[in-house]
């Protein structure tokens, strides 16, 4: 399978990514390659192997006590903010 | 009408996907606190937030409620459930990610029975319920240009109940939605507020050709949060649709939003390509792994359900399935019929449980509604209730008496007893007192009377009448019966 350049645009798209026409040929080329090794790791028999989650097989999810231990902290993260006003972040207006 | 048999030959379906926050102190993945109301963003800590190098894990009773609610709808409880990412970009998803389930969830193959308006059952199956984060909340208004986040509901656990497409119309599926809400406030594991948007809805509804296999192409209509919302809003899709089949054009697959000022539905934004969440493992999250007890541990904590309990309203007490459904409609009213059952004093359990039903689904409920509140600001306790029932079981008041003591009650509050003393309501037993009024009531009639021995013998309700009459509803009807029947037959 190889991807066109439009998948690429699609993709970066989806990402957020803003690249030039001369990216999108050049990652189509690249990423093309890397779908053509999938392709190999698809031809292994897979049948009977069950697929993991996670690659520390036989471990297991640790659950956590239901109790506050987080202080407000939003001064300070707020610092990282490009704007806030009243306690809120502020982004470019979002059109529904 | 031309309209109307258009209209008939279309049928409707309709799936739900039911958002139902938990109910726990903790967010799914972080320590912060999920109490509604703080002030913004004081309750979003790094994990909320999707600051690098922070790690998820999961609040244990998050999953314990999902368990409690799969067991509760016959579901199967998986052992083995999976975290995914639902990839999509909007301001207040700070990851870009959602952590959901895809391809395991915790909770799969459900079901839930609703009574339809002919007093038939239905089963709605529950494909799956799967447990997943919150976002935030985004607010549109008042900032000039731009759009304010507020992401201390970032990270609340929610459960997603999917139903299959089996509901026919929009009554159906408000009546699924309200068992459900009634079941999860029933095990405490969601406050149902709909409001503060603990519970709410996306409807998936498309129409068919009636008696034709294949679905129609389906509309999602987002974020419904009240019962009246989702009626309102479906019945206008199903109508929008039919008149767009049948005027030529196709149904397009889109997610919609309803406006209730105008009452209509329209569509968001078309993103056909952001339909592409590339759902994939959650590497920062292991597989959730239930063992055998965890589970068993669950289900000994299950309460009485509510459809058992109505079932066995019927079945122990003899309730009609109507006033045994209304009893355990929520669960703040079934235990304030149950305290109050379990407080009178006098009668066999089985005539207390049935006058107590009538009073509540009756008297009670007409009270509520004319002032519209709920049964918790009712202004009549169970103490009080039961004060009454009590009342009417040892005989000091007739059950036609029993209505005026609880408007005194409701008005001005107040026991049974301090009322019916300050009333004068008292029930009249001693036998002379009822005996020289009936005397002065046969002598006062002697045409009546003379009829009565003639044969006329409806004219009993006319003496029975004209003694309570004289006693202002306070004679034992019994005793009156009793007496006047003597008396009249001379």
């Amino acid at each position: 399978m190889s991807l066109t350049r439009k998948d690429v645009e699609a993709i970066a798209h989806l990402a957020r990514l803003a690249i030039t026409e001369e990216e999108a040929s050049l990652y189509a080329d690249s990423l093309s390659r890397i779908l053509h090794l999938v392709e190999q790791l698809n031809a292994a028999d897979v049948s009977t192997t069950e697929p993991m989650a996670h690659p520390l097989a036989g471990l297991v999810q640790r659950l956590r006590a239901d109790e506050v231990t987080a202080t407000d902290q939003h001064e300070k993260f707020q610092l990282n903010a490009g704007k806030v006003s009243s306690g809120l972040y502020l982004v470019p207006k979002v059109i529904e | 009408m031309n309209m109307q048999s258009d209209a008939m030959s279309w049928e409707t379906v309709i799936g739900l996907e039911i958002h139902a926050q938990l109910a726990t102190r903790t967010k799914i993945f972080s320590g912060s606190s999920t109490a509604f109301g703080a002030a913004p963003n004081t309750q979003a800590n790094l994990v909320d937030l999707g600051y690098p190098g922070v790690l998820p894990v999961l609040n244990q009773n998050a999953v314990k409620m999902a368990v409690k609610f799969g067991l509760a709808v016959g579901a199967k409880v998986a052992q083995r459930s999976v975290f995914a990412r639902k990839n999509y970009f909007y301001p207040d998803l700070p990851k870009g990610y959602q952590i959901s389930q895809y391809e395991l969830p915790i909770v799969e193959h459900g079901k839930m029975d609703i009574v339809l308006e002919d007093g038939s059952t239905k089963t709605i199956r529950i494909t799956r319920a799967h447990l997943e984060e919150d976002a935030g909340k985004s607010l549109h208004e008042d900032f000039q240009g731009y759009t304010g986040i507020d992401l201390n509901r970032a990270g609340t656990p929610l459960i997603e109940i999917v139903s299959e497409p089996d509901m026919r119309s929009a009554k159906e599926a408000v009546a699924y939605m309200k068992k459900i809400h009634t079941l999860v406030r029933y095990l405490e594991i969601c406050d149902g507020n709909m409001q503060e948007g603990s519970f709410r809805c996306d409807a998936n509804v498309s129409v068919r050709k009636a008696g034709a296999e294949k679905f129609g192409t389906r509309c999602e209509i987002k974020n419904l949060n009240s019962f009246r919302f989702i009626e309102k809003a479906i019945n206008y899709e199903v109508a929008r649709q039919i008149e767009l089949i049948e005027g030529g054009g196709t149904v397009q697959q889109q997610t919609r939003l309803f406006d209730p000022d105008k009452g209509e539905t329209r569509a968001l934004r078309s993103k056909e390509e952001a339909n592409d969440y590339r759902y994939f493992p959650d590497p920062d999250l292991l597989p959730v792994v239930l063992d055998d007890a965890f589970i068993s541990d669950i289900r000994a904590t299950l309460p009485e359900l509510p459809d058992e309990k109505a079932h066995r309203l019927v079945r122990e007490f003899d309730l009609s399935p109507y006033d045994a459904g209304v009893l355990t409609a929520s669960r703040e009213l079934a235990e304030y019929y149950d305290k109050t059952v379990s407080i009178v004093v006098g009668g066999d359990r089985k005539s207390n449980a049935k006058a107590v039903a009538n009073t509540v689904t009756n008297i009670l409920t007409f009270s509520l509604n004319k002032e519209n509140l709920d049964i918790t600001e009712s202004k009549v306790t169970p103490e009080q209730l039961a004060g009454l029932q009590s009342r009417i079981n040892d005989s000091t008041i007739s059950g036609k008496l029993a209505k005026e003591v609880f408007e005194v009650m409701w008005a001005e509050g107040g026991s049974a007893d301090a009322i019916i003393e300050s009333k004068g309501l008292k029930q009249i037993t001693d036998t002379g007192a009822i005996e020289k009024v009936i005397d002065d009531i046969i002598a006062a009639n002697p045409k009546q009377l003379a009829d009565y021995r003639s044969g006329k013998d409806k004219l009993f309700a006319f003496f029975v009448g004209q003694v309570m009459k004289q006693t202002a509803g306070k004679a034992n009807p019994a005793q009156v019966n009793e007496l006047l029947k003597s008396k009249l037959a001379g």
